[in-house]
């Protein structure tokens, strides 16, 4: 494996605010990291300071394997993407996309073979002498995208590209995107705050807060294997329910006392080789508690519950309750028939849920 | 804004008032102008027995030829056309300098800041601010020293000094509404410093730039102080020589060369305002609002 | 070498503006500060010698009539040309047809020289020729306006010229305050039935504040700087009962070569107008620095 980029120990201040804690990232050639977190985790600087557009104070950053300290961005053998677009104003696409390789010096031949391969690809062609203001945010966003495709880089960097889009231009946009570093293989570094592009598009997730790391992994790890209270809530929509409950031991065997609301507490038994401590916080997907046992899965255990709230979704309803102190919501088939404050069974997979400690907010099991 | 939809017999009356009103403040305003102008084409005969706001029984164009080549402005008698020249020859290089240095400067502060750059801007804008009565004194000794007291290039000297605060303003104003991340994807693209300025930030800069050669071309042919202060007998502009010819004390007090003379001052500022108001006014509130 | 050229270009470019305004402004300031310290006549010299210009000034009748003309002058031109401007612009803000055509006419003096409204004016107030004798000429045999030639009343006449000038502008000022004001707004007071007048007296106006402290600002600076005004119309006469304070320091350091008394009296212009514009600049910066 080759790495592409190598992010080592990095540290970046703006005045005393500690933006980027100790980050420490690695990307292999063709993965497609994505970079996620909430506002101003530090996500556009960490992309900008791998671009060389701000200095960092302390640590590495390698690409392709040669350090870029003291390298100007022209020099990194990168091509970056803005959220805003970045289009030169007064330039039409074609010069906007071609400006590049004009000021590298590349002969005009060159410049007009590679625009004409890009422009294909993009499907852009007959909007060459556009500028960009006569241009619709779709366009615009394809003709960004070609600014960095003509250069042909190790790396590209896209800053919330798509988040400028309306939903359906959105999700068209994503799927080109993935069908693009598809079909060039290309290393990619991809900044958004919307998890679902991020679980869609990534090979690799990072999941960030307050300038620190919270997270590397494949989308399913993140998903189902959530390394802490944060990552668990921000990434899956609707997000991961948190149930607060009690433990007690039992032959081998965990009791999990969950209370409710004026009625006597649920019990559910979990198995685990980890110790648990007194009190926890249990982790658990909507579409891991359902209505009915079905597969008669020895996993599913029933807890009876006052339906709160009822959301159809579709192919789904989301029914909410009230447990441990908190809403929790469950998935449903659309056609099941349930009535508002009518007292039912959530059937919960514990096998599917991740342990918290409510201290740390870390994963337990 | 606020419309009346309603538009029964008393809203119509009003509104024929308010038109009224509105065209009396118009006449307010253009009297000064009709009066300059009909004097000007009086003759001084005609001036003496009639009235001020009557049109002229008479068009004569003789007080225009004696403005322009025979009025005396103290000793000489050559009329204001040398002086128009030395106003040209000092206006259009300090304008074209000042809008030049404003750019760059406006360009380093609004998209290439560093530690002191806003330190920088707040004294370059405090500068457009001071009464110029404090910097006078020293001024003419410094151009005595540079050798350039009274002369074009010392009054180009100083408009440049006393502009480039305002110019580099109304850059940067322009320069801060346009996203950082631009010059982001040029540096990334290779272009360097002046490249970045001159193939992406210039060719933007169209209406900016005609608002601030406005401004400066007004601010520096309308200027008196500097005119007055750091010119000689052979070097003064077209303001200065105005003022000496209506307030030149010999002989005969000729109203309608002094109202000819206030026209000819007047015009190539008035023709930049008939003709670009619109960037005018965007100067003049941008310059006094934001400043 | 290169490299670190490459890094600091945008240093570089800003520095030449950088010592230029540091000297020509900041260091002026200084060396006019220090002459106003001293015993500086004809030629300065350099021996600190404490407050004798000041004390100089703040006794010198001449300074005293100034300093009162400012604040007459100041005090009417400011208040007038803001009610003038207020009035205007409300009434042209009832959507007048022809609002651009009737915005030109009242901002067009502003692109003139003060010596072009001195002239025209001088001309206009002239006690025998000029609107003495057009009422004269409609019958009103005693009517006579000698105002300028009056030294109790010509300093009205400067402010008479400079609203002239000046109302116009605030005009305009006001006007985009009041199209900058939220529509919504205002349609949600028209649908609750509040009439037009109180939407002004209640909504729009009080939201204008800043516009307001910004003619303000402006006038203020305009009336303490003026100087070519009171020249042309008045020539700081009669005797010196139009003197401002810029005229008085004119008058010190170019006709009566005294250095210390023009040294001293700028540096008191400087600190009225800092002291209305710093606060004014200071808030300004912060608020945007906020943002
Ligand atoms: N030039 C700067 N000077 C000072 N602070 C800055 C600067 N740029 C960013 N910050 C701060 O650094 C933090 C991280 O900003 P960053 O732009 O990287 O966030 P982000 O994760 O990209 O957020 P978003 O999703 O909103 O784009 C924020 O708190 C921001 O206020
Ligand atoms: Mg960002």
């Amino acid at each position: 494996m080759n790495s592409v980029l190598n992010i080592r120990n990095v540290n970046k201040k703006f005045g005393k605010v500690n933006v980027l804690n100790d980050i420490n990232i690695n990307l292999n050639k063709g993965e497609f990291l994505v970079l996620v977190g909430p506002s101003g985790c530090g996500k556009s600087t960490l992309l900008n300071c791998i671009a060389g557009l701000e200095k960092i104070d302390s640590g590495d950053i390698h690409i392709d394997e040669k350090n870029m300290i003291n390298i100007e961005p022209k020099d990194r053998d990168i091509a970056m993407v803005f959220q805003s677009y970045a289009l030169y104003p007064t330039m039409t696409v074609e010069k906007n996309i071609t400006f590049g390789m004009k000021v590298r010096g590349l002969d005009k031949e060159t410049q007009k073979n590679k625009l004409q391969e890009v422009v294909k690809q993009l499907q852009i062609e007959n909007l060459l002498n556009r500028k960009p203001s006569q241009l619709s945010g779709g366009q615009r966003q394809r003709v960004a995208m070609g600014r960095a495709l003509v250069r042909d880089p190790k790396l590209f960097l896209f800053d919330e590209p798509l988040s400028n889009l309306d939903a359906k231009l959105r999700v068209e946009m994503r799927t080109e995107i993935k069908k693009l570093h598809y079909d060039l293989n290309a290393s990619m570094v991809y900044v958004t705050h919307d998890q679902i592009e991020a679980m869609t598009l990534a090979t690799k997730i990072v999941v960030m807060k307050d300038g620190v790391i919270q997270q590397i992994g494949s989308p399913f790890q993140i998903y189902n294997t959530p390394a802490n209270i944060f990552v668990a809530d921000f990434m899956g929509s609707p997000s991961m329910n948190l149930i607060k409950a009690t433990t007690t031991k039992n032959k081998g065997q965990y009791l999990i006392e969950i209370n409710k609301n004026k009625k006597k507490p649920a019990i559910l038994k979990y198995n685990c080789k980890e110790n648990l401590p007194k009190e926890i916080i249990i982790g658990i997907r909507p579409e891991n508690i359902i209505e009915k046992n079905s597969s008669k899965d020895k996993n599913f255990q029933a807890i009876k519950s006052d339906v709160k709230v009822i959301e159809p979704a579709g192919s789904d309803t989301f029914i909410v309750t009230d447990l441990g102190g908190s809403e929790v919501t469950a998935r449903f088939h659309s056609e099941s028939e349930v009535t508002l404050g009518s007292e039912i069974d959530f059937h919960f997979n514990l096998s599917k849920a991740s342990i918290f400690d409510p201290k740390t907010g870390n994963r337990l099991n | 804004m606020i419309n009346n939809s309603s538009s029964s017999y008393t809203n119509v009356m009003l509104r024929i008032l308010l038109y009224i009103i509105l065209f009396l403040f118009a006449f307010y305003y253009l009297l000064p102008l009709f009066v300059m102008i009909t004097t000007s084409l009086k003759s001084l005969e005609e001036i003496k027995t009639g009235s001020l706001v009557s049109l002229p029984r008479e068009l004569t164009f003789d007080a225009w030829s004696v403005a322009w080549s025979k009025a005396c402005t103290g000793i000489k008698c050559e009329g204001l056309k040398p002086y128009f020249w030395n106003s040209i020859f000092i206006a259009i290089p300090a304008v074209m300098i000042s809008t030049f240095i404003g750019a760059l400067n406006g360009y380093v502060i609004a998209q290439w800041r560093f530690k002191w750059s806003n330190i920088i801007f707040a004294l370059l804008l405090f500068g457009c601010f001071i009464p110029f009565q404090v910097i006078l004194l020293p001024m003419a000794r410094v151009l005595g020293i540079l050798n350039l007291a009274g002369s074009i290039p010392g009054l180009i000297l100083v408009h440049v000094v006393y502009g480039i605060g305002f110019t580099t303003l109304f850059f940067r104003n322009f320069y801060v509404s346009i996203p950082v991340e631009l010059i982001k994807a040029a540096k990334i693209d290779g272009a360097n410093f002046f490249r970045i300025f001159w193939s992406i930030f210039l060719p933007l800069s169209l209406p900016i730039i005609v608002v601030t050669v406005i401004w400066q071309f007004t601010q520096i042919w309308n200027d008196f102080l500097f005119g007055v202060s750091f010119s000689e007998a052979g070097t003064q502009p077209i303001t200065v020589a105005l003022n000496n010819i209506v307030n030149s004390t010999t002989g005969v007090k000729e109203y309608n060369v002094d109202m000819a003379s206030a026209i000819i001052a007047a015009l190539p500022t008035l023709l930049v305002y008939i003709i670009a108001g619109k960037y005018f006014i965007r100067g003049l509130t941008a310059g006094s609002v934001k400043g | 070498m290169f490299k670190w050229l490459e890094k600091n270009i945008p240093k570089i470019v800003i520095a030449p503006s950088f010592f230029a305004i540091l000297v020509f402004v900041y260091g002026f300031i200084a060396w006019t500060a220090w002459i106003s310290f001293t015993k500086s006549r004809l030629m300065p010299k350099y021996d600190i010698v404490g407050f004798i210009q000041y004390d100089r000034l703040f006794d010198s009748p001449r300074w005293e009539v100034a300093l009162n003309n400012l604040f007459i002058f100041g005090f009417l031109f400011i208040l007038i040309a803001m009610i003038l401007g207020l009035i205007i612009a409300i009434f042209l803000d009832q959507r007048i047809r022809i609002e651009g055509f009737l915005r030109t006419i009242y901002l067009y003096p502003m692109a003139l020289s003060l010596i072009v409204t001195g002239t025209a004016w001088k001309w206009i107030l002239n006690p025998g020729l000029g609107i003495e004798n057009v009422f004269k000429n409609w019958g009103f045999e005693n009517f006579t306006f000698d105002w300028l030639v009056n030294p109790d009343y010509a300093i009205y006449t400067v402010v008479i010229a400079g609203v002239w000038q000046a109302s116009g502008f605030v005009m305009a000022l006001f006007l985009a305050g009041l199209r900058s004001v939220d529509q919504e707004i205002i349609k949600a007071a028209k649908v609750d039935g509040v009439p037009t007048t109180k939407i002004y007296t209640a909504i729009i106006i009080p939201s204008m504040a800043p516009i307001f402290l910004s003619a303000f600002i402006v006038l203020a600076h305009l009336a303490i700087k003026s100087f070519d005004l009171v020249i042309a119309l008045t020539g700081g006469g009669p005797g010196y009962a139009t003197d401002l304070p810029a005229t008085y320091m004119y008058t010190m350091a170019f006709s009566r070569g005294d250095l210390g008394q023009a040294a001293s009296s700028a540096i008191i212009m400087m600190i009225v107008i800092f002291s209305v514009v710093v606060p004014y600049l200071y808030s300004e910066l912060r608020n945007k620095n906020d943002q």
